[in-house]
C-alpha cells in the first residue's frame, strides 16, 4: 500500500494564443513557488507544467528553517510544520562508531527548527492549491515548454500540448524547468563546473520504527562497507536510504527489487519489517549557468545551478532563488523600481549559488574521494575522529543549507557605525524571535510579511519622537523592551540580542526578509536613501 | 612565511623516526599514515593560511620562490 495517492491534475485544454505578462515554465517545487509569491503580490502568472501531477517520489525532503520561513510567508509555514519530521541533529559514523555529531539550531526562540522532514509531493500538492486559491495562477498541466526565441521586447515561447503545438509570447519567462531545462538547451547556454561519477540508490521504506528523528550518515559501515549510507526520516513511517554505489555500479541492476530488498535487510538486521515505496539511482553534477538573467528570461532553482544532495542545498537554495526574484519582478512591474533592480537577481543570486556549489562540492570530495591521496586523507580524517576532537570538524558527511548572506549586493547600504559580528548585517536574512502581541505569542518575522519594505524600530514610542514615518514608504514595525500598547513585545529581549538593538535602533527590511541597512539612531534622509537604493533606484 | 632556516631540535632524529614508522608498511597503508601525520600537524600549525603556503612551497618541488 503506497502511503500517499498522487493527483491527478485536469488537462483543460491548450494554453490561449496571445501575449502574457509572467510565464513559468515548470510547475516543480521551484516554479510553484515563485509563481505563488508573485500571485501573492499580484502579479498574474502563466504557470506550464510538462505533467500532471506532483514530483513522483519524495525527492527533496529537507526543508531548511529560511524555506520554512518563506513558505510561513507563504501561508504554508503551519502546515508543513504540521506534517513534517522535525530534526535538528545529525550524528556521523565510521564503521560501527558514533564519531560526530551535530546540532544545527543550538538556541531556543525560533519558530522554525533547523529542518523538516517533508515528502516532496506534499509540498508541491500545496503549493498547487495555494496558486489555485489565489485566483491569479493559470495552471496549464501537459504543457511543455520546447522552444524559445529572447527578443528585446518579450519571449516567444513554442507550447507542446496534447493537441499540437501552440506559440505564446510573454513579457518575462521564468525557467524553473529543472536540470534539463529545454529553455537554457534551447538558447544553447553552457554549465560550468563539475561532474561526478559515483553512482546512489536512494530507497524510500515503510516501516514502524521507534528512532530519534536526526540525520544519520554512515562511512563504510559494516553493512555496506564500501560506500556511505545516509538516512532520514519522512512523514507517515517512510525512512529515506540513500547508499553510495560506486561508479561501477549498473542502476538497472541495483534498481531490481530483490537487490534492494538485500540492501536494506542488511541495514536494519535480518528482522525487519518493511516495504519499499521507492527507489532512484542517479548521479549528480555541481554546475551553473553563467549568468541566471538573460534579458527577459530567468532561470530559477535547478534549471540555473545543480549540486548534490549532500547539505540539501538544491530544493532550498532553488525556493531562495524564487524567494529573491519574486519582490523585485513584481516591483519592476508595478513602476516602484526600474528593471535594473532585476540585474540585482545575478548580484546576489550567482555568490549564494556559488557557495552552494563549493560547499556541496566539497562534501562529494569527501565522501567519495578520487584517486588514492584523495581516498588516504578522507580515511585518516576518519581514523583520526575518534580520539582527535579536531578532525571530527573535518568529517564532511554534507555542510547542511543555510540562508546566503548577501553581503557584497549592490542593494544593501553599508554600516556606519560599529556593530559586532553574528548580529545581522546588511544582506543577511533578518532572524526571527519570540515576541508577544497583545498579550499572545508571536514571532518577529511574522511581521515582515507586506508587499514592500518594514522597518524594525527598537524601543518605545518616545524613543521615536516626530518620527514622521508616513513619508517613508516602509512599514514602522515597534519592538518593544516593555509591551507598548500595540508594539510587539520582545518579552525575553531576544529580538533586540539577535539585533544588537538598543532603544533607538532602526533596521530596514526587504520584500524578502534580508537586511538592507541598519542604524543606532533613527535617520530619516539615511533611511530613505538605503530604501532607494535596495529597490536599484538613482540615489 | 615559509621557515627555510633549520628550526628543528633533532634532524637525525625526526628523519629515522620518519622512516621507521613507515617501515614495512604497504603503500596504501603507508599513504594513510603520512596523511595521518599531515592532519595533526596541520593542526599544530593551527592557522590553515600556514599549511596553504607549506602545501605551495612543497608543491614547487623543493624550488624556492
Amino acid at each position: 500500500m503506497p502511503t500517499h495517492a498522487y493527483p491527478q491534475f485536469t488537462y483543460d485544454g491548450p494554453v490561449a494564443p496571445g501575449r502574457y505578462g509572467v510565464v513559468v515554465a515548470g510547475g516543480g517545487l521551484v516554479g510553484l513557488t515563485v509563481a505563488l509569491d508573485l500571485a501573492r503580490r499580484g502579479v498574474r502568472v502563466l504557470l506550464l507544467d510538462e505533467d500532471q501531477t506532483v514530483s513522483q517520489g519524495s525527492r527533496a525532503i529537507c526543508f531548511a528553517k529560511r524555506t520554512l520561513e518563506i513558505y510561513d510567508r507563504l501561508g504554508l509555514g503551519a502546515r508543513i510544520l504540521a506534517k513534517g519530521v522535525v530534526w535538528n541533529r545529525g550524528t556521523v559514523f565510521f564503521h560501527d562508531r558514533a564519531v560526530y555529531s551535530f546540532d544545527l539550531l543550538p538556541e531556543l526562540g525560533h519558530c522554525f527548527p533547523a529542518f523538516v522532514n517533508l515528502q516532496q509531493y506534499y509540498a508541491e500538492e500545496w503549493l498547487t492549491e495555494a496558486c489555485r486559491a489565489t485566483g491569479l495562477v493559470e495552471l496549464r498541466w501537459r504543457h511543455r515548454a520546447s522552444g524559445v526565441e529572447n527578443r528585446a521586447d518579450g519571449v516567444v515561447l513554442t507550447v507542446d500540448t496534447p493537441d499540437g503545438v501552440r506559440v505564446i509570447a510573454a513579457d518575462w519567462l521564468l525557467a524553473c524547468d529543472g536540470a534539463r531545462s529545454s529553455i537554457s538547451e534551447g538558447l544553447g547556454l553552457p554549465f560550468s563546473g563539475q561532474v561526478f561519477h559515483d553512482r546512489f540508490l536512494i530507497v524510500d521504506v515503510v516501516m514502524e520504527r521507534d528512532m530519534p528523528a536526526e540525520r544519520r550518515f554512515w562511512f563504510n559501515p559494516p553493512f555496506h562497507p564500501n560506500g556511505s549510507v545516509l538516512l532520514h526520516r519522512q512523514p507517515d513511517n517512510v525512512w529515506r536510504i540513500d547508499f553510495q554505489l560506486g561508479p561501477d555500479a549498473d542502476p538497472e541492476t541495483e534498481k531490481s527489487p530483490e537487490r534492494v530488498r538485500a540492501r536494506v535487510a542488511a541495514m536494519l538486521g535480518p528482522d525487519a519489517r518493511f516495504e519499499i515505496e521507492w527507489v532512484s539511482a542517479y548521479t549528480f553534477r555541481c554546475r551553473r549557468l553563467a549568468k541566471f538573467r538573460h534579458g527577459r528570461i530567468f532561470f530559477l532553482g535547478d534549471a540555473a545551478h545543480q549540486v548534490s544532495p549532500f547539505g540539501a542545498r538544491g530544493g532550498n537554495g532553488g525556493v531562495q532563488d524564487a524567494d529573491n526574484l519574486g519582490w523585485k519582478l513584481h516591483a519592476a512591474l508595478t513602476g516602484s523600481a526600474s528593471e535594473a533592480l532585476l540585474d540585482s537577481y545575478d548580484a546576489e543570486r550567482i555568490p549564494a549559488s556559488d557557495e552552494n556549489i563549493e560547499a556541496s562540492t566539497r562534501s562529494t570530495e569527501f565522501i567519495t574521494p578520487k584517486g588514492e591521496a584523495a581516498r588516504a586523507y578522507r580515511d585518516a580524517v576518519l581514523e583520526l575522529s575518534g580520539a582527535y576532537p579536531f578532525a571530527r570538524g573535518l568529517v564532511n558527511s554534507g555542510r547542511l543549507s543555510r540562508p546566503a548572506v548577501l553581503a557584497g549586493s549592490p542593494l544593501n547600504t553599508p554600516d556606519d557605525a560599529i556593530w559586532p559580528a553574528g548580529s545581522c548585517a546588511p544582506g543577511a536574512v533578518a532572524i526571527d524571535a519570540p515576541v508577544r502581541l497583545d498579550g499572545r505569542d508571536d514571532w518577529l518575522l511574522r511581521h515582515v510579511d507586506g508587499d514592500g519594505f518594514t522597518l524594525l524600530l527598537f524601543g518605545d514610542t518616545d524613543d521615536f519622537p516626530q518620527a514622521d514615518l508616513a513619508r517613508l514608504a516602509v512599514r514602522p514595525v515597534l519592538v518593544s523592551p516593555t509591551g507598548s500598547v500595540g508594539a510587539l513585545w520582545d518579552h525575553a529581549g531576544l529580538a533586540a540580542a539577535r539585533y544588537d538593538a538598543h532603544p533607538g535602533t532602526a533596521i530596514l527590511l526587504r520584500p524578502d526578509q534580508h537586511v538592507a541597512a541598519r542604524w543606532r539612531q533613527l535617520d530619516l534622509d539615511a533611511i530613505a536613501t538605503a530604501r532607494r537604493r535596495a529597490l536599484a533606484l538613482e540615489i | 612565511m615559509i621557515d627555510a632556516e633549520q628550526r628543528l631540535t633533532d634532524p637525525d632524529g625526526l628523519f629515522e623516526a620518519l622512516v621507521a614508522a613507515h617501515r614495512d608498511l604497504t603503500p596504501e597503508a603507508s599513504r594513510r599514515l603520512d596523511a595521518r601525520i599531515i592532519l595533526l600537524l596541520a593542526n599544530q600549525i593551527g592557522d590553515v593560511s600556514v599549511v596553504r603556503e607549506v602545501i605551495a612551497a612543497a608543491a614547487r618541488g623543493g624550488a624556492s620562490e
